[in-house]
């Protein structure tokens, strides 16, 4: 049986982004019944018994992380809808907005029943103007049409609903970036604990979310906990570690194929099936050499592991960071590895936010490096201290502020690791004699001993 | 509280509940690397070096772990080599390796963190060098910004904003080429920052370090020679040369922290214009300073002796003047009146303190019995509401001005600010009241009004410790909101908001300062604020009563030691037969027993010919009293003048003989800050050859006028002091070494009052007094139409002797400004930078505009340190009646543009 599409279910009717045609399909149905026979506290069950995991990256368990919420709090309790979607090769979330923004809002208005916020923040990426424009109308029809504002349908639930366009940087993605970016700062991420759940925008419990979290809320409001559970990868019981992998996935495509674009499918299916079936295959006839399997951190799979499950613990089993946000990138057989890594190694220095050592310092050290051996003055030995970057700017938990030297460093550990010998040969071909452009520096000169 | 037990690498350590892992560590002796932690500030956890690992929570930062019950932390582990080692050889890289020729040699944190790690030469080496060029700021004159050293550890940020309150740095940019800036990146001179370099002494690495520095080979641990803040001060000095200045770390009042006249201003005293000989006056000259010839200590001593006691025996002790210094020390300000008073034989003693605080001492005293300072300045921080009535601390007494700004951050104080200009503290507070210069008393009985009027005040307080509640009430009746809005020029509600706010606080602190004395009516201003802490219960308790914030170092011991014309030291009374035959006793003469002349009064004394000569020690009347055109007329007119001074003043150049005194830094002795505390100055270098500490000279010349001082060191003074002053008796200078007393200190055990009026008030009961609103005395008009009001900057202090000889105070504040509103800016036709003239009933001067809001509509600004803009040439000479202290504070002046000053 085909699988039936849940997600992106209406875009392809005309004039989806409208409330006309949103409500035609059976719209805001959901939110009303809900207001009328649920209790916050029972649409939080369902999220929570759902197992829905966060669909942004870190794939943290929704229900749990609002029930991290302090209950005695006097509020406001804020909820902030991160669409600033800027990791590399990533575009589901746009695709959502653009083409069905009112599945979302819904989904935003039981959250907030949910975690009882009367204020949230759309953080929406600089770059997507069309975003901006369809969001923006599609708030101002809930408003006008009694979804927004000051008691909801006449119940006791009232909700503002606010867009801040994002500061055009990735790290403004990161959930303490984007609260301090909300709050007029610059998007430096905060040190955790205090978690946003206790102290988030202007130091208030503060729930950050995904856009398609959201949208899978309402889902799951509607058909239930036990529908969603029937979707996906169930939990593997010899790892206690892995709560399952259920729900509907938005997966994205990008790079070396026939046909790009946004895809549904039951969170599960394998790389092979993403580029084969719904890609139509690697272009021009040509092999995938290597896959980015869900955004630029999440590192990149060898053409040997195209069979991995995109699920949560898929591509850890090949070394990969993990799911990350689904949306692969492929590169076909001619494609050079050091330009991959010179490219991610570009990203991230340009994005690091500078705060923290090892990511500051790691990440542009990097891309110094990638730049020489770019240009043909590269040395063997230089692959072995992008490792050591690699290996310590984001390892152990912790070891920065935010996740984005991990997500720095995943890269560079797959890439030099899984095609060393195309590292190799390109150092020796480029550079066969092991040119140096500047003398070595020296030690301190007065280090004491 | 109970200690939390915890074990870091094996080692059992107890340690404070609420300190982190990385405090206990290095608290008991292990080094964890570490760059962005300083114990003074909040932690950011942005190096990543202090990693740790921690049983059962795996690695984090030591810095953000608060220590817990058992926890058992491993400092080292194979991850945590790799990451540190990695971390340190990038940061290590980005730096120049320049470590012999930096300032923080030795004592830099990345050389230690190097050290730790192990930095291996050909480790680096596979690694190779980029260039990172980024200028260096050498803009300011006392530090420099090498950006390129950096390690981004952000202390210079948290400083300026924690500990300075200033704000002036930030990150600028992003990932690799994140740097520390000012807005918009500008060079510092140019931005908000004041120079206090609190944040050049925490960086960890030499990316921003003291210009010329050098390692001192000792310290000596005294006192700051300017504002009565009273920093401690640690004076870095090789051989007999002071070479640097860093804040006394356990020093109560500023724990380290300094302004940039503590920290950078001590320059003077090595200045070459300092005096060294005696100088007589010789139409022929002779020396380099025309118009004087240098003499020997014999003569010119011989000569001040002889003609002080040919002036005395022709007309009369009462013919002589004395002013003394409320910049000296106590044993110095002793041991002057004393000579006027022993040797001289008159009570025709003062100190400069009458031109400043002198109504703080005759309106407290009227108000709570004795002229101090209630509480300690610690009470800062404890406070909920702090008043600040006409101070702006943040230029006058800058450190106090930081802790206000800690407070308000940390502690949550709220602030209310009555002050005519918008100041940096006015910023802050809530509300600000812009009182029109001179209305003051008008606002202080209108805030008292609503306290009545809404039940506000403290009726308890009022019935056990208070008396002439009833008169007062009746008389603040008739100052309603809106006649005080009328009068002062503050929005009713304001007033009304200051108002509930004063009084619902449980603890409310009111400091003030010049703003309130130097009026025509200042003692009644000064009365005006002890009356409301009365009234709502504000005194004897911590975080409350009535501070007054003085002006120079030591104005409170000045007036303590009794160089005032009406008491005697301790504020003895001259007219207590018992009193006065104590003293005659103990110092073997006559006492006069008619009081003195207040010095702002002996002026006039020297027109009408009764004063005939004067012995001004260490103060400098012709550029600092107001209408100094007749104080210059006053002392060209003396038969005799000698003065006590380090530089040739405006002053000294009208004396007879000027004899060369010791610095602050070359003697010993002690000074009293503003809340009481007497503090040991100490003596770090030698006086520059041939001069003498006022000690020696005033001992010298009484000896040549035939009355042998018995004591003549500073120790053997405080102990005649101790001797003499009841309030003091238990003050001696071994205790002082250990710490600051503050007085009342009655006995050698008694460990000093840091807090008056707990239990009861010197006449028992504090006494409500009845004031009245009464027009400055001169109202501008259609002539003179703009108020100029008068105060201090930051970088300089009083006549400018001082910090106009420290090159760099100089380079950040070259020359004086009028400050002026847009409004009457435009209306004037006066554009920034133009050169204006501003006259008054007295005088006109020159000087250049700023146009600023700082300034209310209709009132101007002026400071007087600047000799080349005699601002006291425009203000007035009518007098407090009580204190006897001048209007600076307000007179009516007019403002044109220089014509053809301005062109090109
Ligand atoms: C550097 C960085 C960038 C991120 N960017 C995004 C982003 O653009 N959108 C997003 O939803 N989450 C992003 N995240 C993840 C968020 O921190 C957060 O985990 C997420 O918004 C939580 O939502 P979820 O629980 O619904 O997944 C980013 C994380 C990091 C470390
Ligand atoms: S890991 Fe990188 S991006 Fe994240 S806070 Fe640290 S420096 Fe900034
Ligand atoms: S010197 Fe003082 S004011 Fe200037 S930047 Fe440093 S801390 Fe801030
Ligand atoms: S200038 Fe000094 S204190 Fe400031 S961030 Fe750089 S290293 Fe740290
Ligand atoms: S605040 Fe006053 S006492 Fe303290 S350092 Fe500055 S001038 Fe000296
Ligand atoms: S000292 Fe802990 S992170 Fe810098």
């Amino acid at each position: 049986m085909p699988y039936e599409p849940v997600l992106l279910a209406n875009i392809n009717k005309k004039d989806s982004h409208t409330l006309a045609v949103y409500e035609a399909g059976g719209g805001y149905r959901t939110l009303k019944s809900a207001l009328k026979d649920k209790s916050p506290g029972d649409i939080l069950e369902v999220v929570k018994s759902s197992n829905l995991r966060g669909r942004g990256g870190a794939g943290f368990p929704t229900g749990l992380k609002w029930s991290f919420l302090p209950e005695k709090h006097p509020g406001p309790v804020y909820f902030c809808v991160n669409a600033d979607e800027s990791e590399p090769g990533t575009i589901v979330n746009r695709v959502q907005m653009e083409a069905d923004p009112h599945q979302i809002l819904e989904g935003i208005m039981l959250s907030c029943y949910a975690t009882r916020a009367a204020t949230a923040y759309i953080y929406l990426r600089y770059e997507y103007p069309l975003c901006l424009k369809r969001m923006q109308a599609a708030i101002d029809e809930a408003y006008a049409a009694g979804y927004l504002g000051k008691n909801i349908l006449k119940s006791a639930f009232s909700l503002d609903l606010f867009i801040h366009r994002g500061a055009a940087a990735y790290v403004c993605g990161e959930e303490t970036g984007l609260i301090e970016s909300l709050e007029g700062k610059r998007a430096w991420p905060r040190i955790k604990p205090p978690f946003p759940a206790v102290e988030g925008l202007f130091r208030k419990p503060t729930v950050v979310n995904n856009i398609e979290t959201v949208a899978c809320v309402k889902h799951i409001v509607e058909r239930g906990a036990a529908w969603f559970r029937s979707i996906g990868t169930p939990a593997d019981p010899k790892d206690p570690r892995d709560p399952g992998s259920y729900g509907p996935k938005l997966y994205g495509l990008s790079g070396h194929v026939n046909r790009p674009g946004c895809y549904e499918a039951p969170l599960g299916i394998t790389v092979r099936e993403l580029i084969e079936e719904h890609g139509r295959g690697v272009w021009k006839g040509r092999k995938a050499k290597a896959v980015v399997p869900g955004g630029l951190s999440t590192g990149v799979m060898t053409a040997a592991e195209l069979d991995t499950k995109l699920d949560f613990s898929g591509p850890l089993k090949v070394g990969c960071l993990g799911l990350g946000t689904a949306c692969a990138i492929v590169l076909d057989e001619t494609y050079s590895m050091v330009d991959f890594l010179h490219n991610s190694c570009r990203f991230f220095a340009h994005e690091s936010c500078g705060q923290c050592t090892p990511c500051r310092e790691g990440t542009s050290w990097s891309l110094m490096m990638l730049e020489r051996i770019k240009a043909g003055r590269g040395r063997l030995k230089d692959l072995e201290l992008l490792l050591e970057i690699g290996d310590t700017i984001g390892i152990i938990p912790g070891t920065t502020i935010c996740g984005l030297a991990d997500g720095a460093a995943w890269p560079i550990k797959n890439a030099i690791r899984k095609f060393r010998g195309e590292f190799e040969e390109y150092i020796k071909r480029t550079n066969p004699e092991g040119y140096m452009e500047t003398e070595p520096v020296e030690a301190m000169a007065t280090v004491p001993k | 509280m109970d200690q939390v037990n915890l074990s870091i690498d094996a080692v059992e350590i107890a340690a404070t509940p609420g300190t982190t892992v990385l405090d206990a560590a290095l608290g008991a002796g292990i080094y964890i690397p570490h760059l962005c932690h300083h114990p003074d500030l909040k932690p950011a956890g942005v190096c990543r070096l202090c990693m740790v690992e921690i049983a059962g929570r795996g690695t984090t930062p030591a810095c953000l772990s608060p220590v817990e019950e058992g926890m058992v932390v491993r400092t080292e582990s194979p991850e945590i080599r790799d990451l540190r080692r990695v971390a340190a050889e990038l940061l290590i890289l980005d730096h120049r390796p320049d470590c012999l020729v930096c300032a923080k040699n030795n004592r830099c944190e990345l050389q230690r963190v190097a050290a730790h790690v192990g930095i291996d030469a050909a480790r680096l080496a596979r690694l190779r060098r980029h260039e990172k060029t980024l200028p260096v700021d050498d803009s300011n004159p006392f530090f420099t910004h090498d950006p390129q050293q950096c390690v981004l550890c952000g202390i210079c940020v948290r400083t300026c904003n924690e500990i300075a309150g200033v704000n002036a740095l930030d990150f600028a940019f992003r990932g690799f080429d994140t740097m520390v800036a000012t807005f918009g990146n500008d060079p510092l001179v140019k931005s908000r920052c004041e120079s206090c370099g609190e944040c050049v002494v925490r960086c960890p690495v030499g990316a921003l370090a003291a210009k010329d520095f050098q390692q001192p080979s000792r310290e000596v641990k005294t006192i700051c020679p300017y504002c009565g803040t009273g920093c401690g001060l640690l004076l870095g000095v090789r051989g007999n040369r002071i070479v640097g200045v860093r804040g006394d770390p356990d020093s109560s009042v500023n724990r380290g922290i300094l302004c940039v006249k503590g920290r950078f201003g001590i320059d003077f005293v090595n200045h070459p214009d300092r005096l060294s000989t005696p100088l007589i006056r010789d139409p022929a000259g002779g020396s380099r300073f025309p118009g004087f010839r240098e003499a020997s200590w014999d003569e010119a001593l011989g000569l001040a002796a002889r003609s002080l006691a040919a002036i005395r025996n022709q007309y009369g002790p009462a013919a002589i003047m004395g002013i003394s210094s409320s910049r000296g020390t106590n044993e110095e300000s002793y041991l002057f009146q004393k000579f006027m008073r022993a040797v001289v034989g008159t009570n025709n003693v003062d100190n400069c303190a009458r031109v400043c605080h002198s109504p703080s001492v005759t309106g407290l005293s009227a108000v709570f019995g004795s002229g101090a300072a209630t509480n300690p300045l610690d009470d800062i921080e404890e406070t909920e509401v702090l008043f600040l009535v006409g101070c702006s601390p943040t230029e006058a007494h800058p450190v106090i001005g930081m802790r206000i700004q800690r407070a308000i951050a940390g502690n949550g104080v709220r602030l209310i600010v009555a002050d005519p200009r918008k100041t940096r503290l006015a910023q802050s507070a809530d509300p600000w009241l812009p009182v029109r210069p001179g209305t003051n008393v008008a606002l202080l009985n209108g805030l008292a009004h609503v306290i009545l009027r809404e039940g506000l005040h403290d009726e308890r307080f009022i019935a056990a410790r208070t008396e002439g509640f009833e008169s007062f009430a009746e008389k603040v009746q008739a100052y309603a909101p809106d006649r005080v809005a009328a009068i002062t020029g503050i929005p009713a509600g304001d007033i009304e908001a200051a108002a509930r706010r004063y009084a619902q606080a449980d603890r409310a602190m009111i400091l003030y300062g010049l703003g309130v004395t130097e009026h025509s009516d200042g003692s009644l201003g000064v009365m005006g604020c002890a009356n409301l802490a009365l009234l709502t219960g504000n005194v004897g308790r911590k975080g409350t009563g009535v501070n007054p914030l003085r002006g120079q170092n030591n104005v409170q011991g000045a007036c303590d030691m009794g160089a005032l014309p009406n008491v005697l030291p301790g504020y003895q009374s001259l007219e207590d037969e018992a009193v006065r035959g104590k003293f005659e006793a103990a110092w073997n003469c006559k006492l006069p027993v008619h009081k003195g002349l207040k010095y702002t009064e002996a002026w006039h004394f020297v027109r009408r010919g009764r004063v005939r000569a004067a012995y001004i020690v260490g103060h400098n009347p012709a550029l600092t009293d107001p209408y100094l055109q007749r104080v210059e007329e006053a002392l060209a007119a003396l038969d005799f003048l000698v003065v006590n001074e380090l530089f040739l003043t405006k002053t000294a150049r009208l004396a007879h003989v000027v004899l060369p005194a010791a610095s602050f830094a070359e003697k010993e002795g002690t000074f009293i800050n503003a809340d009481r505390q007497v503090q040991r100055v100490r003596k770090a270098v030698d006086p520059p050859a041939g001069c003498k500490t006022d000690v020696d000279i005033i001992c010298e010349l009484a000896d040549r006028m035939g009355y042998a001082m018995p004591a003549r060191t500073a120790a053997d003074l405080m102990d005649e002091i101790a001797a003499m002053v009841p309030l003091m008796a238990g003050i001696r200078y071994p205790r002082l070494e250990e710490h600051p007393l503050a007085w009342p200190c009655l006995d050698e055990k008694d460990c000093g009052s840091r807090m008056l009026y707990e239990k009861s008030f010197p006449r028992g009961r504090a006494t409500f007094r009845a004031i009245d609103h009464a027009e400055p005395a001169e109202a501008p008009d259609a002539s003179y139409p703009l108020i100029l009001t008068t105060g201090r900057r930051l970088q300089h202090y009083n006549c400018g002797s001082m910090t106009r000889c420290t090159p760099g105070l100089s380079t950040l504040c070259p020359e004086e400004r009028l400050e002026i509103h847009p409004q009457d800016a435009a209306g004037l036709n006066v554009r920034e930078d133009e050169m204006v003239e501003v006259a008054s009933r007295r005088g006109k001067i020159r000087v250049r505009a700023r146009v600023t809001d700082r300034c209310s509509p209709g009132v101007v600004f002026l400071s007087f340190h600047f000799e080349e803009v005699p601002t006291n040439a425009l203000t007035g000479d009518r007098l407090d009646p009580m204190a006897c202290t001048p209007e600076y504070k307000v007179s009516a002046v007019r403002v044109a543009p220089v014509e053809g000053a301005n062109v090109g």
